[in-house]
């Protein structure tokens, strides 16, 4: 089976711009999480959310684009631009059929969509944006990549909630594995208009919280729900022979083993057990051909609600073992909110950051842990040598997905 | 590259369309070559320019579901739920009596645009009827998280079936019902699943749908004819006519199905997608994305083009689509193109955006099963851009050993399946 990896990230995040903006303030360990500022947001229950500050859309794509797009496709446009340049990939000159784009995407083009229907009841049908059909749908953003960088290979759009960003990862290895050479993958989100709060709200699951320190916490005695968030990363996954071939410059990590499983039990509430999350950690680590016992960190899904913190950290339990109280288990995405399937996406960069670098960030805006939890949470910026990766995350209605991320043996790099 | 893993077969269908609900009148109204368009009753449709649309006759607690199940959930998953029900019911599963590992079970639901017809009606309300931009969140609904995220409707089959496998919704605009299926191919060749509940579901009759289309003229403006206004290939076509409803199929690993004396409807042989890369709306006249999608899913086959004794179009009715896709046939299937039935059911039901992929294949099931043609109602007048054998107005018996059924959407998604008839071999 010929392996797949990981040659270039693309960075749009709340707390940065670019992976080393990014990965500079997720160190730092500074909160972006923010009362929101693009509508007067005080009159919901949730008034706090990650934000991408400074993100100029002219510096990555013209007008003519711009007018087309909802913000989650011009993040996408930006984060795959930044992508590819970190690969070194240059589309042209390549064969179009062997390049594909599969991303998660959550709401799509919401506040497009919105703008529109208001303009539709509010003005008639006559002022209803030409573009309305290509910017609020959930494949915008594939297709749009697509046709920017002439990609004409395998494509997919995977809406599994916040576990999108690992599932279009495993759609790609699927891809890669029948023959395509490279595949863009993650996701980004911006679901951060007036109705689209409104849609968030209603799950229950986000925090009430004014005060953005005492908003979304994962696994704090405190806990109390997530802020949302938008943003998220591109990455470029490539088929290892080929990436060796073009004489790649780095290949961060390889995408060793992937899993997907639904609780199957109720859309709003949790599962009764982990289960299905342990299973779904098993099966990612099995995948790659390894045991727990060669797992350096784990990147949790981090939901900020007591009783899915406590589910996952039970599923961490079961599938560890006695090793459970050891293993180091981070959650950074405290700092920005949950960015949904670009959150995902997101989580897989730190995976490969950490890797990189030897350091592995602490979990956001953490200040007591759970004491019964009983894990090894990382609490402050720590050094050691992260060889295996765990990234796992999960959708609202019971999905659950993890990768495994490993160091790519020499042959790769 | 050519792949040798498990092979998976159908072994269940569903389906909710228009004109009649089930497999059984589905299939008697598509081979009748009557029309199940007609002018929107949903909405007033006077102000728009489109004012055709292929509706369901849709009762959902007569279908089986609960009280709860249609409160919570918008149309597209209503039809999703159902048209799974029968699938299953059809493919003789017994879910609670261990016929299937239910970590084995998976779920590949396709749909375009999700709930936006919900999304709409209680955007309306919250707004004041569309006056104001700053939404009152206090009017709510309890259920709008599960209609902003189309996942939901994977969630909610999964949830039905108790399916612990993996599960997702696919949604690449139009083809999402036939990647859905592929997907679903794809993971029983992967050894991840042995059965997936796969298909897809669109219920976009809105207004903000019909309004979005109206803008790019996509869709037919034969308001004074709306049983007559679908009409793929014909000279006088003038755009699309929306559809909805939804088809599930049961995909399931080849042995997994002979081991528990399953009925095979067909067997899945191949499956590609490609992008167009050109242009989010627009199709190049050349078709070469579709044609290279079509000689993919051929070679992962092992077939060749005469092999074809049907071809599922996408013919939506569209001025450009019609040219692009017969271009695309004559450049894949060379010569065959022209001695090949092809057919578009969308003169009947409508084309029903992501959902419609899967109602096209539950087709080409049937029409394997049955060794029936459906054919391309309304069909009259040749355009000569357009010179294939069309399958004009009156179904075809004849034998349908492998079907051919493709797909093309905006974003420029382009894509390709093959059905074989069980134990077929040149």
């Amino acid at each position: 089976m010929n392996a797949t990896v990981i040659t270039g990230v693309g960075v749009l995040a709340p707390s940065g711009i670019g992976t080393e903006a990014y990965w500079r303030s997720t160190m730092g360990g500074e909160l972006h999480v923010s009362p929101i500022e693009a509508f007067d947001a005080s009159g919901y229950d949730t008034c706090i959310a990650g934000q991408v500050h400074g993100f100029r859309v002219e510096d990555y794509i013209d007008n003519r684009l711009a007018v087309q797009t909802d913000r989650w496709t011009q993040m996408a446009l930006a984060a795959t631009e930044l992508a590819l340049t970190d690969a070194g990939y240059d589309v042209a000159g390549q064969d179009q059929y062997d390049i594909g784009v599969a991303f998660g995407s959550g709401s799509g083009g919401v506040e497009f969509g919105q703008r529109e229907i208001q303009a539709l009841w509010a003005q008639g049908r006559r002022a209803v944006s030409a573009y309305q059909s290509i910017a609020w749908f959930y494949a915008a953003n594939t297709g749009q990549v697509s046709i920017r960088h002439g990609t004409k290979g395998p494509s997919s759009v995977v809406v599994t909630d916040g576990a999108g960003g690992l599932d279009s990862v495993g759609q790609a290895r699927r891809s890669i594995r029948r023959g395509t050479s490279v595949m863009l993958v993650g996701g980004t989100e911006a679901p951060l208009c007036p109705y689209s709060l409104a849609c968030q709200s209603a799950s229950g699951r986000m925090t009430t919280s004014r005060d953005p320190r005492g908003g979304y916490k994962p696994f704090d005695v405190e806990a109390n729900g997530y802020a949302p968030g938008e943003g998220g990363a591109v990455l470029v996954l490539e088929d290892a022979a080929e990436a060796k071939g073009r004489g790649t410059a780095r290949v961060y990590a390889e995408v060793a083993g992937y899993a997907a499983t639904h609780d199957a039990h109720h859309l709003w509430r949790p599962a009764e057990d982990s289960t299905q999350l342990t299973r779904c950690m098993r099966l990612a680590i099995e995948d790659a051909g390894l045991s727990p016992e060669a797992v350096d960190l784990v990147l949790a899904d981090g939901a900020g609600s007591p009783d899915l913190d406590a589910l996952e950290v039970r599923a961490i339990r079961d599938t560890f073992g006695p090793r459970a109280e050891s293993v180091p288990v981070t959650a950074p995405q405290g700092l920005i909110g949950r960015l949904c399937a670009g959150g995902s996406a997101l989580n897989l960069v730190v995976g490969v950051l950490a890797m990189r670098d030897g350091v592995v960030p602490a979990v956001g805006n953490l200040t007591n842990p759970v004491p019964t939890y009983g894990l090894d949470f990382v609490r402050e910026p720590r050094r050691m040598p992260v060889d295996v990766v765990l990234v796992t995350a999960r959708g609202y209605g019971g999905f659950n997905s993890s990768i495994v991320l490993r160091r790519p043996s020499e042959e790769m790099s | 590259m050519t792949r040798r893993g498990r092979a998976s077969v159908i072994t269940g269908v569903g389906v909710v369309a228009p004109g009649g609900n089930g497999c059984k009148e589905f299939w008697q109204l598509i081979t009748s070559g009557r029309t199940a368009t007609r002018r929107i009753s949903f909405f007033d449709p006077e102000p728009f320019r489109s004012q055709i649309a292929a509706e369901c006759d849709f009762d959902p607690l007569a279908a089986g579901l609960t009280p709860q199940e249609i409160h919570r959930n918008d149309r597209f998953i209503q039809f999703a739920l159902v048209a799974a029900s029968e699938a299953v019911a059809d493919s003789g599963l017994e879910l609670t009596k261990g016929s299937v590992d239910h970590n084995r079970l998976a779920v590949a639901m396709g749909s375009a645009v999700g709930a936006t017809t919900r999304l709409e009606d209680e955007y309306v309300a919250l707004s004041d009827g569309g006056r104001k931009w700053l939404v009152d969140p206090r009017y709510a609904s309890r259920f709008l998280y599960e209609a902003l995220v189309p996942s939901s409707m994977a969630a909610e089959v999964a949830i039905r079936f108790g399916a612990n496998g993996p599960a997702a919704v696919i949604s690449t605009g139009c083809t999402s019902g036939i990647d859905a299926v592929g997907y679903a191919h794809q993971l029983v060749e992967d050894g991840d699943a042995d059965v997936v509940i796969a298909g897809a579901s669109d219920a976009p009759i809105s207004p903000i749908t019909m309004a979005c289309f109206d803008a790019i003229k996509a869709t037919s403006a034969r308001n004074s004819d709306p049983a007559h206004a679908s009409r793929p290939f014909d000279a006088t076509r003038d755009g699309f006519v929306m559809g909805e409803g939804a088809a599930v199929l049961v995909v399931e690993d080849a042995e997994h199905a002979r081991r528990r004396g399953a009925h095979v409807y067909c067997t899945i042989t191949g499956y590609a997608n490609r992008c167009n890369a050109f242009h989010m709306t627009g199709l190049r006249p050349d078709g070469a994305e579709m044609a290279e999608a079509i000689s993919r899913a051929l070679g992962q086959a092992r077939m060749r083009a005469e092999d074809i004794s049907y071809v599922n179009a996408h013919g939506s009715g569209t001025r450009q689509n019609d040219v692009h896709e017969t271009a695309a046939f004559k450049r894949s299937l060379g010569e065959h193109a022209y001695q090949v039935p092809v057919s578009s059911i969308k003169s009947m039901v409508g084309h029903s955006l992501g959902a419609i992929g899967a109602i096209e294949l539950a087709a080409c099931a049937l029409a394997i099963e049955n060794g029936v043609v459906p054919p391309t109602a309304n069909y009259e007048q040749p355009d000569p851009l357009c010179d294939l054998d069309y399958v004009p107005r009156t179904a075809r018996d004849q034998a349908v050993d492998v079907v051919l059924s493709v797909g093309s959407g905006f974003g420029g998604f382009q894509s390709a399946i093959l059905l074989a008839k069980p134990g077929w071999s040149r």
